[in-house]
């Protein structure tokens, strides 16, 4: 391991001229982690003993998937020309709906590492980070990842990759996350080619808070970048968009792990703790000031993320609804895009409308509620939010498909739309086009990056893409096709709600939304799957899928006719009553739908899609 | 060896009984059962708590069996003390008893009869194997105090036969019931099964048609059930035997139900038909009526005045225990008054007797009117305060109780 150099400069103490902020941003899986793990040891930070694959994904569920979910800044030291410089590298998530952890990154610095895998070449989320970055005046630097592979064809990605940032070809610089090739030159070229941060070290102190996380010992733990001035311990400081004021007591940088220090300087990345316990006392986007004679004018803050699908989360066993409704209290803490109300469901009983940015979200904090609060959850199907307007000029938010008015007096139906990019090899533009075809997307624009790879542009409903879509263009791609997409606005459409009866009862946790086309498909595959699902009864069962009055699909289950030991048992009574007992705690967990039992798993099995959409890319 | 598992209470080593229960004994009914855990071989299907002379090794020989349960019978008098109540029924069951020789389980009578007495109408039934008796041998029992026997017939095809391992040929069960009135027994039972894979329903119906033909005077008809760890089970698991289906389950009871009642059986319990109320099994009603019974020999199960009480599973483990003068009960349960709430409710809705509707809590009686409209119980009974089954609710017997008891 190489030894820390000896005049690294102190937090609070250092030069904005030797600071570099950079965040390393790419599609998802083109090894932005394991380069950090490379820097993380070329630096000294992290010795040999310590090291672990993805040292920065900290969290199981990082681990577990193989997955980057938060982004994570560190200070790093690295030597030039015989000056000691500090780097602040965040590293980033590559999955669309994590977008606004990337964003929040980006503002944080002044440049960026637009990683691309030498044997993928750019995809979809290459340019979505690239657009973002260059939207926040950043200065990219274009590396190729991944060139001891095999499979790795540098030239030809080089040349893609020039063409895209408008540089040349030998201006790409080639690395190996895997065996650090090229990395001490990229850290080198950082440094040398980076702009140094400008701010005042002079002024009013401003720091913007770029993340803020909720941590059970610590209380919150603010992570912020300062733009002006100097912020030091022991300070009583100011949060401009709430006027809280709140006494420091620690700061410091993260190198990999928290160091308190004395301070922090303009252009340092570093964290505080106030002592608050709820990260919106510490809002994301708020700039910090000191309490005394602060500065009067904020930093530009950040938009709030917008949910985008949501869906209805229910506790298996009612009793563990307090538990449930503590435990997204304690989520969203560290994820202010997590939004939740309570709802009632005749069929699920009393649980949450959670929104979220999308499937891998929705997926992630399902799987953590289950896990670390040890919760046993039923979600309805996600759906997006609607926006009904009736005949008399009322307005309705739909976000629960079986809030849907269903009385015909309904004018109009607009739906949210996304604006889509494709990115494949041009041999499969005709499958692209029929898929998006079929999901109601229309064409905006075409081109190619290279000879022979090109970028589609679409406009799609939200609502078509976030199931199987991304699934379907996978296979439909033989894996080369690359998707990402960002909320673009909406449009009104044929929509309509497809109801679930069961023995004539409505099953709210069943109603959906969507295009009149779809209907009577969707009807005839739910009514086909409950009827696999749902266990015989003592009478006849119909199961009906309806819009309106209308059914458009029916099944049955047929009555149960034998439910009778008939068997010599002799004097073993005890054992009689205790199946019985058995066989009524089973009946306990069935929920009721009128007066048809319904078994949890058939909830569940009936609500779990055939696929997940995009999140399935990152399942390992 | 099974393993060992108490799910409840340890019995004391003396056998006592809890006050309560010895308190009320001789308020009601009281009768003995006696498992007898040998058989030939092992039909592919049971599950019940018997050893072939190969699964038992060396161990405890069918030979020192009756002086065993013997000793039994005289702890039974000590725990129950002197008062004079009178047995009623006595039942020899198993696994099959008839695989020792009559005198033995002669002896055990004797036995009962020596500590208790028997009532003057007392009812002696005993298992047997078609196949394991011939007519001196049911003579013996008839002239031992005998006057009751059930033998296991099962199916009149001998591919069902042959597929429930049975090692009897068609034709002798109905010989058996021959020779068992000829010896002198006054009652008569056969054991049928219904639902084996690959039986038709003419198969069904044929094997209906020789019972009827045979005359006994009391059918048992009882659904194949796989029980796990059978062969059958693992057959059925690895493909070899199709599932069992329910629906067939539930047309040959239909069936057997409208054969049999127009050759003049009824049915009193859910699997249980008679030719007149004198042709019941008295025994079988002490257990759904909650009436007390001793039952002796290895797993045996016994009930009195509230406590239920299990004796160890294994012949060996049995034996040691009686040897060292030591009660073989291996765990009990003193039954709370919601528990007996429970199990009349579980055991009564089977009988044709029926349920009284004042049993029920709020909730079960509201449960028994729906039923009632479901046509699952019987329109004059209910109004006369009782719930009993119709044919339909027979079959659904077991999720009416469910509903009942909440
Ligand atoms: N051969 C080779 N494999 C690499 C290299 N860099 C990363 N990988 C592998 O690529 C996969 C993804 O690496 P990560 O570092 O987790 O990628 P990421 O960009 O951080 O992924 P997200 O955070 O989920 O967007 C892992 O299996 C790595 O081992 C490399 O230089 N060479
Ligand atoms: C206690 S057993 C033993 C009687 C005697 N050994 C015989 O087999 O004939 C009494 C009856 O239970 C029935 N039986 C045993 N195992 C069964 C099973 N798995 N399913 C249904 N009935 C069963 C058979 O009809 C059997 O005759
Ligand atoms: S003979 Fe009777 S007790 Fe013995 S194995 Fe067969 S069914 Fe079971
Ligand atoms: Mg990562």
């Amino acid at each position: 391991m190489p030894a820390l150099p000896t005049d690294i400069p102190l937090p609070s103490k250092t030069d904005p001229a030797l600071i570099r902020n950079f965040c390393i941003i790419a599609h998802i899986d083109h090894g932005k982690s394991t380069l950090a793990d490379r820097m993380l040891q070329l630096t000294g930070v992290v010795d040999e003993r310590q090291m672990r694959a993805q040292y920065l994904d900290r969290m199981d569920i990082e681990r577990e998937r193989g997955i980057t979910i938060k982004s994570q800044a560190v200070r790093l030291p690295w030597r030039v020309d015989g000056t000691t410089h500090v780097l602040n590298m965040i590293d980033t998530p590559g999955h669309v709906d994590f977008t606004y952890e990337v964003s929040r990154s980006l503002a944080a610095c002044e440049g960026a590492i637009l990683l691309v895998d030498a044997a993928q070449g750019i995809e979809a989320q290459t340019l979505a980070n690239l657009y973002m970055a260059l939207e926040n005046d950043l200065t990219v630097i274009p590396v190729l990842n991944k060139i001891d592979l095999p499979a790795a064809q540098p030239e030809k990605y080089s040349e893609e990759l020039a063409k895209l940032i408008g540089c040349e070809p030998d201006e790409v610089l080639k690395v190996s996350g895997k065996t650090g090739a090229g990395v001490p030159e990229l850290l080198d070229h950082v440094v040398r080619t980076l702009p140094k941060p400008i701010g005042d070290p002079a002024g009013k102190s401003r720091a913007m808070i770029f993340d803020s996380v909720y941590d059970s010992y610590r209380g919150v733990v603010t992570y912020v970048r300062v733009v002006d001035g100097y912020l030091s311990k022991r300070e009583r400081i100011l949060m401009m968009s709430t006027g809280a004021t709140h006494e420091l007591l620690e700061i410091g940088v993260i190198s990999p792990e928290p160091k308190p220090a004395d301070g922090l300087g303009p252009g340092e990345v570093g964290y505080l703790i106030t002592g608050v316990k709820d990260v919106r006392q510490s809002k994301v986007g708020d700039t910090i000031t000191a309490q005394n004679k602060g500065a009067t004018e904020a930093l530009a803050g950040y938009k709030d993320p917008k949910p985008m699908v949501f869906s209805g989360i229910y506790p298996i066993d009612g009793s563990d609804y307090p538990l449930l409704r503590d435990a997204l209290d304690k989520l969203q803490l560290n994820d202010a895009a997590l939004v939740y109300e309570p709802e009632t469901s005749a069929a699920l009983g009393f649980g949450f409308r959670v929104g979220f940015l999308g499937l891998l979200h929705l997926e992630i904090i399902r799987e953590r509620l289950e896990r670390e609060f040890n919760l046993d959850l039923i979600a309805t199907a996600p759906n997006v939010v609607y926006r009904v307007i009736m005949e008399n000029g009322e307005e309705h938010t739909v976000t629960n498909p079986s809030e849907f008015p269903s009385d015909g007096k309904i004018a109009e139906v607009y739906e949210p739309t996304v604006r889509a990019t494709v990115l494949a090899p041009s041999e499969y533009i005709g499958a692209i086009m029929e898929l998006c075809q079929g999901r109601r997307g229309s064409l905006l624009g075409m081109d190619y990056l290279s000879e022979d790879r090109v970028e589609l542009r679409y406009t799609l409903p939200l609502g078509e893409i976030i199931f199987d879509f991304f699934d379907q263009l996978k296979s439909k791609t033989r894996g080369y096709a690359s998707l990402d997409y960002d909320v673009d606005g909406e449009q009104v459409a044929d929509l309509v709600k497809v109801d679930i009866l069961l023995h004539h009862e409505k099953v709210d946790a069943f109603s959906a939304i969507v295009h009149k086309d779809r209907a009577y498909n969707y009807g005839v595959k739910m009514a086909e799957r409950l009827k696999d699902l749902i266990p015989r009864q003592q009478f006849e069962v119909p199961i009906q899928a309806a819009i309106g009055a209308r059914v458009i699909a029916r099944e049955s289950v047929r009555a149960m006719r034998k439910d009778v030991l008939a068997k010599c048992y002799g004097g073993d009574i005890s054992r009689k009553r205790k199946l019985l007992e058995k066989q009524k705690e089973g009946k306990k967990r069935m929920k009721m739908v009128g007066r048809v039992e319904v078994p949890q798993e058939a909830f569940i099995a009936a609500l779990s899609s055939d696929s997940d959409g995009p999140s399935d890319a990152k399942k390992k | 060896m099974p393993s060992v598992q108490l799910d409840g209470e340890p019995v004391p080593a003396d056998g006592a009984l809890p006050r309560e229960s010895l308190g009320s004994f001789g308020a009601r009914p009281f009768g003995f059962y006696v498992h007898v855990p040998y058989c030939a071989s092992r039909c592919g299907y049971c599950d019940f708590n018997t050893y072939t002379a190969t699964e038992l090794g060396g161990g405890a020989s069918q030979a020192g069996y009756a002086q065993h349960a013997i000793a039994e019978i005289r702890q039974a008098r000590k725990v129950l003390g002197e008062s004079y109540v009178p047995v009623e029924t006595v039942f020899f069951g198993g696994g099959t008893p008839t695989l020792l020789p009559a005198k033995d389980l002669v002896a055990m009578l004797k036995a009962i009869k020596g500590e208790f007495g028997l009532s003057a109408d007392v009812e002696v039934t005993t298992e047997a194997n078609p196949e394991s008796v011939d007519e001196k041998y049911l003579v013996e029992l008839a002239e031992g105090g005998f006057n009751r026997i059930s033998f296991g017939m099962q199916s009149t095809r001998p591919h069902v036969l042959e597929l429930l391992e049975r090692r009897h040929t068609p034709g002798r069960p109905e010989q058996c019931v021959r020779w068992a009135y000829d010896a002198g027994f006054e009652q008569v039972n056969l054991d049928l099964i219904y639902g084996t894979p690959g039986e038709t329903e003419d198969d069904w119906r044929a094997s209906l048609e020789a019972v009827i033909s045979a005359y006994p005077d009391h059918v048992s008809a009882y659904s194949l059930i796989v029980e796990d760890g059978t062969r059958l089970a693992s057959r059925i698991r690895r493909g070899e035997l199709p599932m069992i289906d329910e629906d067939v389950h539930a047309d040959r009871y239909l069936m057997t139900d409208q054969l049999l009642g127009e050759a003049g059986y009824r049915w009193y319990e859910v699997s249980n038909w008679a030719v007149s109320e004198d042709a019941h099994c008295r025994h079988n009603m002490l257990y759904w009526t909650g009436a007390d019974w001793w039952g002796v020999g290895p797993g045996a199960h016994s009930h009195i005045g509230g406590t239920r009480w299990w004796n160890v599973k294994h012949p060996t483990a049995y034996a040691q225990r009686i040897e060292a003068g030591h009660s073989p009960g291996l765990a009990r349960e003193v039954l709370t008054a919601e528990d007996r709430r429970i199990e009349r409710i579980l055991l009564e809705l089977r009988i044709a007797e029926g349920l009284e509707l004042g049993v029920l809590s709020e909730k079960g009686r509201s449960a028994a009117e729906l039923a009632l409209q479901e046509k699952l119980l019987e329109p004059l009974p209910f109004a006369d305060g009782h719930a009993v089954l119709t044919l339909r609710g027979r079959l659904l017997a077991d999720a009416i109780v469910r509903d009942l008891t909440d």
